[in-house]
C-alpha cells in the first residue's frame, strides 16, 4: 500500500500497477521495488522448487531423477505449508493482514486458509503423482500413469522404444509445483492484472499435465487441447475484462476499482476521460472478468470442458486439478466479488442466482446417466460448483468462511475419491466404466467401503464432512436471504444423492462381473492419500467445529 | 446414594450381559447379592427418613444434566419421597425374594445366567421409575420395564407361545407407551417442563381441559403397563414367562407402575374430574373382568393373573377417588405385592413338585404333599380374598370403604362392584385353593381328551403310557422365600392399618382427605365380610362338595367367554388386528400407485432430461466454445438488464 501510494506521488499514473509504471516512467528514476518476503514466502518457496525441479530435470541422470523430484517437490510443500502455518500464527491472517509486494498480493485470512489447504492438496497429489507400484512394470523399470515420452506420437515407434527403456516424465514435478505456485498467487492476487498472470501460471501445467497420460494416450491429448482452446477462450475474457475495466476506473488494483465503484475516489487521467465511470464498461468488464473465473470452477454455462477433461487426464492429475484448481478459482472469485465488486452487488448477485441454479441442477441432473465413473466425478463437481456458489452469494463474512470449510473438505474428498479410482484396474489400464465396479465390495470390502465413505460425503450424510459444507454453505446463503436458492439447492443434492448410492449400491448389492477388474495394491503413496482423505472427511464429519471456527477466523479479506 | 439403587442392579444385569460364559456358574449368586444390596440401601435411606419430619422427607439428587437445551431441561435426577421409598422398599424387597427364590426354580436352565441379567435389569428399570424426579426420566424407566418384560416373558423363546406372549406384551405395552409420551408432550406445552415439583405445583393453574387430556393419557399409559381394560390382553398370555417373572411383574414390578403414575400425577387428576371418573371407570370395569376371568380358568397361574387384573382394578379404581383412595390404593398394592407374590411362588412350588403341569383340574389332594407350600399360599390366599385379620383384607376394606365415600350414586355404583368383586375374588380363589390341595388326587389318573373341548390338543403322555408325577415339597431356597412373604400377606395390613400409620406416611406426598361415607365403617366391614362367605360358600359348594371333573365342562355361555378372557382377543382381533391389516393394505396400495407412481415419475423425468441435456455434451471443442459464447453473452445482457430495471 505504502509503496503505491509513494509512486503515485512520484508522478506515476495512479493506482496503476507500480511495478509496470515505475518501468514506464520516463525520465523518473528508478525505485527499487519493496518486496515482503516474509510474508510471500509461501509462494516464493513453491516457486523456487519448481524452478530447482527444471534444474534437476535437465541435469541430473536419469536414474536419480525420480527420487530428487520427489524429495525437492515434498520439502518444498511442506516448507511452504510451514512458511504459511508461521505467517497464520504471527496474526497475517487477522490481525496484521496486509497488502504485500507493492499491492500486487494480498496476505490475509482467506490467502492463507487457502494457501495452506492448496498446498496439503499439492503434497497428498504428490503422493498420487508419485505412484509406481500400479501400472506393470515395463521392462523391468518401475513407472507412474505418466506417459514414457510425451513427444512422441501415440502408437509410434518413439513411444514404444520409450516404453522398452523404461522412462518416465519425472517432469510432472516440476509442473504439479508451477501449478500449486500459481494457486498460490491466485487467491492472493490483489490487481487484475496479477490475477490474470497467476491463472496462467498455473493453467499452463495443467494443459500439459492433462496430455501426459501413459494409457489412452489420444484420449488425453485430445483433453488436452480442449481444455487449452477453451482455457484460451476463458483467459481471453478475463484479460477483456480487465481492460474494461481499467477503462472505467483508470487502475487495475481491486480496493482502487473498489473506491472507484463507491465514488470516493474521482479519476483525473486525462486519457481516460471518455471511458472513465462508464457503468457499461463496468458492468460488461466485471461480469466478464467473472466468467474468466466461472471458467475455472467450471459453472453453467462454461462447465463444457469439465467431463472431457477429467475424463481425458491421468486420474492423478485429474483428482489434484479437481481438487486445486477449485480451491483457487473460488478464492479468487471471492477475493474479486467482495472486494472489488462489492458495490454492484444488486447487479451480479441476481446473474449468479442464475448460474448457482443452473450449475446445480445441470451438474446433478446430467450425472444421472453417466457411465465412467471419472466423467460422473466430473458432473458431481459441478454440482459442487453450484452449492459452493450458493455460499459466495451470500455476501457475508459467514459466506466467506463457509466456502472456505466447504473448500478444504471438498478438495479431500475428491484427491481420495480419485485416488481409488486409479487402483481399480484391468488389462486395459484403469477400469472407470461404472459397469466394471458392480461387486466391487465383495471382492475388496476395505476398498469399496473407502470410496463409499468419499461418496456418502460427496453427497452430504451427516458425520461426513460433505455435510457439515453443505449445511455451512446453505445456512449462510439462507441468512443471506437466498432462500429460494437453499431449497434448489437441496433438491440438487436429492437428485445428487441418487447418483452417488447408485454406485454404493453397485458396489455392494451386484453381483460381480467375471471378468471383473482387480484392485492394485498401492505402494505407501497412495495409501497414505486415500487414508488422509477418508481421515479428513471424517474428522470434519464428526467434529467440525474447530475447523469451522478456523475458517471463520479467516473470512474477513484486507482491502 | 439413591443413585446406587438404581445403579447396584444395572451394574448387576450388565456384568451379567457382558461377562459371558464364565459367569454361568455364580452369575445367579451375584444377582441375588446385587438385588439384596439395593434392598440394604433403601432400607438404610428408609431409616434415615424416618429420622427426618415428615414434611422434609422428600430427597433429591441430581447425577447430570441429561439435555440440556435452552428451554428443554431434563435432568438425570432422582426424587426419593414416601411414595418413592415404599415402592423402592417393596421391589427390591420382593424382588430380592424372587431373586433367591428363582436360584431353586431355574436350577436346571441352561441360560440361568441370562434370566438373572434380565430380573436385574428389571429390578433396575422399575426403580429408575419409581425414583425419577420428571417425567421424561420415568419414561426411561417406563420403557425399560417394558423391555425387560419381554425379554422375560419371551425368556423360554423356544416355545412358539412364549415368543408370541412376549411380543403380545410389548406391542400392547406399546399403546400405553404411546399415551405415556403424549401425556408428556402436553405437559410441556402446558407447563414448559416436565419435572415432577413444577408440573404438579403448576397444575392448578392449568384449564381444566388440558388436565383432563393430560389425565386421559396417562391413565392409557397406566392401562398398558397395568392390564386394565381395555389394554389388558397380555397379561394371560405373560403367563408364558417362567413363574418368578409372573410373580415379579404381578407383584413388585411392572402392573404396579400404573398405580404409581396416577398416584404421582394425582395433582393433575385432582384438577380433572372427568379424567378422574374415566379412571374411576376403567379400574370398576377391569376389577369385574378380571374377577370373572379369574373364575372361569383351570390354568393356575391365568386364574392368579385374572386376580392380578382383578386387584389391580382395585387399586385403579381407588386411585381415581382422589386424595380419599390414593393412599389406600398404594396400600393395597403393598399388601397384595406381599400375597400375590407368595400365591405365585406357591403356584410355581406346585408346577415345580407336578412336572410343569399347570391345569388345576390335573391337580386335586397336593396339602399332604407340598405342606409347605400348602401353609403359605393358604395364607396367601386368605389374605386375598380378605380374611378378617390379615393384610387384604385391611386393604381392601379400606377401598370398599372409600367407593362408598365417594358420595352420591356414584358411591353406592362404587361400592356394590367393589364388594361384588370381593366375593367373585373369594369365589374364585377358594376354587383355585379346592382344585389345588384339596379333594381327590387328580394326577394318578391318565388324563382322557375332552369331548367337550374338541379343540383341546390332548397332552403329550397321552399318547404314551401314563407316569403320574411325584409331588414333593420344593427345595428349602424356594420356600423360604415363601415363608417369608406369608408372614408379609398375614401382618403387612395390620402393620399399616394401625392409627392409619401408612396413611400418615404417604399423607406428605398424596394428601389426604376422608371420605364422607353414607353408610358406617362398621356396616362396610360387615358387608364386606358377608361378600366374602357367599363367594367361599359358593365356591366350597361347587368344588369342595362335588368332584371336581378332570375334563372341564362345557359349562355356561358366560363361563365360555370367560375361559377365553371374555372374548378379548376376539375383539381386538376382529377391530383391531383385521380393520390394521385392511388400512395397511390400502396404504400399501396407495404408496404403490400414487406415491410410487409420482417418486417414479419424477426420477424418470429427471432421467430424460438428463439423458436430453447429455447430448448437448458432443465432444466438439467447437460446440463449446459457442455455447461459452453464447452464455457469456446471456450473462452480460442480464447484468446489464439488472442494471436497467
Amino acid at each position: 500500500m505504502t509503496g503505491m501510494i509513494d509512486v503515485a506521488s512520484a508522478g506515476g499514473a495512479p493506482g496503476v500497477h507500480s511495478l509496470w509504471t515505475v518501468a514506464a516512467g520516463a525520465g523518473d528514476k528508478l525505485q527499487a521495488p519493496s518486496i515482503e518476503y516474509g510474508k510471500l514466502s509461501p509462494t516464493l518457496i513453491v516457486l523456487g522448487a519448481a524452478a530447482l525441479g527444471v534444474l534437476i530435470d535437465a541435469f541430473a541422470p536419469r536414474r536419480a531423477r525420480y527420487g530428487a523430484q520427489l524429495f525437492v517437490a515434498l520439502v518444498g510443500l511442506a516448507a511452504a505449508f510451514a512458511a504459511v502455518i508461521g505467517l497464520a500464527a504471527s496474526g497475517a491472517g487477522t490481525t496484521e493482514a496486509q497488502i504485500a509486494g507493492m499491492g500486487a498480493l494480498a496476505v490475509d485470512g482467506p490467502a492463507l486458509f487457502l494457501q495452506g489447504t492448496l498446498l496439503l492438496v499439492g503434497i497428498v497429489g504428490v503422493f498420487t503423482f508419485a505412484e509406481r507400484k500400479l501400472e506393470p512394470s515395463a521392462h523391468g523399470s518401475r513407472v507412474d500413469s505418466f506417459a514414457a515420452q510425451p513427444a512422441s506420437v501415440p502408437g509410434g515407434e518413439g513411444e514404444t522404444q520409450a516404453v522398452k527403456a523404461g522412462w518416465t516424465t519425472t517432469e510432472v514435478f516440476p509442473l504439479l509445483m508451477f501449478a500449486v505456485g500459481g494457486m498460490l498467487l491466485f487467491p492472493a492476487a490483489n490487481d487484475l492484472l496479477t490475477l490474470f498472470i497467476a491463472l496462467e501460471v498455473f493453467s499452463l501445467p495443467l494443459y500439459l499435465l492433462c496430455a501426459l497420460a501413459r494409457r489412452r494416450r489420444l484420449l488425453s491429448q485430445e483433453a488436452a487441447v480442449k481444455y487449452f482452446l477453451l482455457g484460451a477462450f476463458s483467459s481471453a475474457f478475463l484479460l477483456f475484462g480487465t481492460a474494461l475495466l481499467y477503462g472505467y476506473a483508470g487502475t487495475v488494483s481491486y480496493s482502487g476499482i473498489a473506491r472507484v465503484v463507491s465514488g470516493t475516489d474521482a479519476i483525473s487521467d486525462p486519457v481516460l476521460a471518455q471511458t472513465a465511470g462508464n457503468d457499461a464498461l463496468l458492468l460488461i468488464g466485471g461480469a466478464l472478468v467473472v466468467m474468466g473465473l466461472l471458467f475455472k470452477v467450471g459453472a453453467v454455462p462454461f462447465h463444457m470442458w469439465t467431463p472431457d477433461v477429467y475424463q481425458g487426464a491421468p486420474t492423478p492429475v485429474t483428482g489434484f486439478m479437481a481438487a486445486a484448481t477449485k480451491v483457487a478459482a473460488f478464492g479468487a472469485l471471492l477475493r474479486l466479488l467482495y472486494v472489488v465488486l462489492p458495490g454492484l452487488r444488486w447487479d451480479w448477485r441476481p446473474v449468479m442466482w442464475g448460474v448457482a441454479i443452473l450449475t446445480m441442477l445441470a451438474g446433478a441432473i446430467v450425472a444421472i446417466t453417466q457411465t465412467d465413473i471419472k466423467r460422473l466425478l466430473a458432473y458431481s463437481s459441478i454440482a459442487h460448483a453450484g452449492f459452493l456458489l450458493a455460499g459466495v452469494i451470500a455476501t457475508s463474512k459467514d459466506g466467506i468462511s463457509s466456502v472456505l470449510f466447504y473448500l478444504g473438505a471438498y478438495s479431500f474428498v475428491t484427491l481420495g475419491a480419485f485416488a481409488v479410482v486409479t487402483l481399480v484396474r484391468d488389462a486395459g489400464g484403469e477400469a472407470t466404466h461404472l459397469s466394471k465396479w458392480a461387486g466391487l465390495g465383495r471382492r475388496s470390502p476395505l476398498l469399496a467401503a473407502v470410496f463409499a465413505v468419499f461418496l456418502l460425503a460427496f453427497a452430504g450424510i451427516p458425520l461426513t464432512s460433505g455435510f457439515a459444507g453443505k449445511f455451512a454453505v446453505f445456512k449462510a446463503a439462507a441468512e443471506g436471504g437466498a432462500g429460494v436458492l437453499v431449497v434448489i439447492g437441496v433438491l440438487a443434492s436429492a437428485i445428487a444423492a441418487f447418483f452417488y448410492l447408485r454406485v454404493i449400491v453397485l458396489m455392494f448389492f451386484s453381483e460381480p462381473q467375471a471378468d471383473g477388474p482387480s484392485v492394485a495394491v498401492p505402494s505407501v503413496m497412495t495409501t497414505s492419500a486415500i487414508a488422509i482423505g477418508v481421515v479428513v472427511t471424517v474428522v470434519l464429519g464428526v467434529a467440525p467445529q474447530y475447523f469451522l471456527d478456523l475458517a471463520g477466523q479467516a473470512g474477513v479479506f484486507v482491502r | 446414594m439413591i443413585g446406587l439403587l438404581v445403579g447396584v442392579p444395572l451394574l448387576g444385569a450388565a456384568v451379567l450381559l457382558l461377562g459371558g460364559r464364565r459367569l454361568d456358574r455364580s452369575g445367579h449368586w451375584l444377582a441375588t447379592l446385587l438385588a439384596a444390596v439395593s434392598f440394604v440401601i433403601g432400607a438404610v435411606l428408609f431409616a434415615s427418613m424416618l429420622g427426618e419430619d415428615a414434611e422434609s422427607r422428600a430427597m433429591h439428587s441430581k447425577l447430570f444434566s441429561w439435555v440440556p437445551v435452552e428451554g428443554f431441561q431434563a435432568d438425570m435426577a432422582f426424587q426419593l419421597d414416601q411414595l418413592s421409598m415404599t415402592f423402592v422398599l417393596l421391589i427390591t424387597g420382593v424382588g430380592t425374594l424372587i431373586h433367591l427364590y428363582s436360584v431353586g426354580y431355574m436350577e436346571h436352565d441352561p441360560k440361568r445366567r441370562r434370566f438373572f441379567a434380565y430380573l436385574n435389569l428389571f429390578l433396575a428399570a422399575m426403580l429408575l421409575l419409581v425414583l425419577a424426579d420428571n417425567f421424561l426420566l420415568l419414561y426411561v424407566g417406563w420403557e425399560g420395564v417394558g423391555l425387560a418384560s419381554y425379554l422375560l416373558i419371551g425368556f423360554w423363546q423356544h416355545k412358539p407361545s412364549a415368543a408370541t406372549a412376549a411380543k403380545k406384551a410389548f406391542l400392547v405395552n406399546r399403546v400405553g407407551d404411546a399415551g405415556l409420551a403424549i401425556a408428556i408432550f402436553l405437559m410441556f406445552t402446558t407447563f414448559g417442563t416436565f419435572a415432577f415439583a413444577p408440573v404438579l405445583s403448576a397444575a392448578g393453574e392449568a384449564s381444566e381441559g388440558k388436565l383432563t387430556a393430560i389425565g386421559l393419557m396417562l391413565l392409557l399409559a397406566a392401562c398398558g403397563k397395568s392390564a386394565q381394560v381395555p389394554l389388558q390382553s397380555w397379561l394371560g398370555d405373560a403367563m408364558e414367562g417362567p413363574t418368578p417373572v409372573s410373580a415379579l411383574i404381578h407383584a413388585a414390578t411392572m402392573v404396579t407402575a400404573g398405580v404409581y403414575l396416577i398416584t404421582r400425577s394425582g395433582a393433575i387428576f385432582n384438577g380433572a374430574p372427568d379424567a378422574q371418573l374415566v379412571v374411576v371407570i376403567v379400574g370398576a370395569v377391569t376389577l369385574l373382568f378380571g374377577a370373572i376371568v379369574g373364575c372361569a380358568k383351570d390354568d393356575i397361574k391365568k386364574a392368579l393373573a385374572g386376580s392380578t387384573m382383578s386387584q389391580i382394578g382395585y387399586m385403579i379404581l381407588a386411585a381415581g377417588l382422589g386424595p380419599i383412595g390414593y393412599a389406600f390404593a398404594i396400600m393395597h398394592l403393598v399388601t397384595h405385592g406381599f400375597f400375590k407374590a407368595g400365591l405365585f411362588l406357591g403356584a410355581g412350588s406346585v408346577m415345580h413338585g407336578m412336572n410343569d403341569e399347570v391345569d388345576m383340574r390335573r391337580y386335586g389332594g397336593l396339602r399332604k404333599h407340598m405342606p409347605v407350600t400348602f401353609v403359605t399360599f393358604g395364607l396367601g390366599y386368605l389374605a386375598i380374598i380378605g380374611f378378617p385379620g390379615l393384610s387384604g383384607f385391611f386393604s381392601k376394606d379400606q377401598i370398599i370403604e372409600a367407593a362408598f365415600g365417594k358420595g352420591g350414586t356414584e358411591g353406592w355404583i362404587l361400592g356394590a362392584v367393589t364388594l361384588l368383586g370381593a366375593a367373585i375374588t373369594a369365589y374364585y380363589m377358594t376354587r383355585v385353593m379346592l382344585m389345588t390341595f384339596f379333594g381327590e388326587e387328580r394326577w394318578r389318573k391318565a388324563p382322557t381328551p375332552s369331548p367337550a373341548e374338541p379343540d383341546v390338543e390332548p397332552a403329550a403322555e397321552t399318547r404314551g403310557a401314563y407316569a403320574p408325577p411325584h409331588p414333593h415339597e420344593s427345595p428349602k431356597i424356594m420356600t423360604i422365600p415363601m415363608i417369608v412373604l406369608a408372614f408379609g400377606s398375614v401382618f403387612a395390613g395390620g402393620l399399616f392399618k394401625a392409627g392409619e400409620s401408612f396413611v400418615g406416611w404417604l399423607e406428605p406426598v398424596t394428601q389426604f382427605e376422608h371420605g364422607h361415607s353414607p353408610v358406617s365403617a362398621t356396616a362396610v366391614t360387615a358387608a364386606t365380610i358377608v361378600a366374602l362367605v357367599l363367594g367361599v360358600g359358593a365356591a366350597y359348594l361347587q368344588y369342595g362338595r362335588k368332584p371336581v371333573p378332570a375334563l372341564a365342562p362345557r359349562g355356561s355361555l358366560l363361563t365360555r367367554a370367560a375361559r377365553r378372557d371374555l372374548l378379548q382377543d376376539d375383539f381386538n382381533h376382529v377391530v383391531l388386528v383385521s380393520g390394521g391389516t385392511h388400512l395397511t393394505r390400502s396404504l400399501v396400495y396407495v404408496d404403490n400407485k400414487v406415491v410410487d407412481g409420482a417418486v417414479n415419475g419424477t426420477a424418470a423425468s429427471f432421467g430424460g432430461l438428463s439423458g436430453r441435456l447429455r447430448r448437448l455434451q458432443n465432444g466438439f471443442a467447437r460446440s463449446y466454445a459457442v455455447s461459452m459464447f453464447g452464455g457469456a453473452a446471456v450473462l452480460i445482457a442480464a447484468t446489464l438488464l439488472m442494471r436497467a430495471v
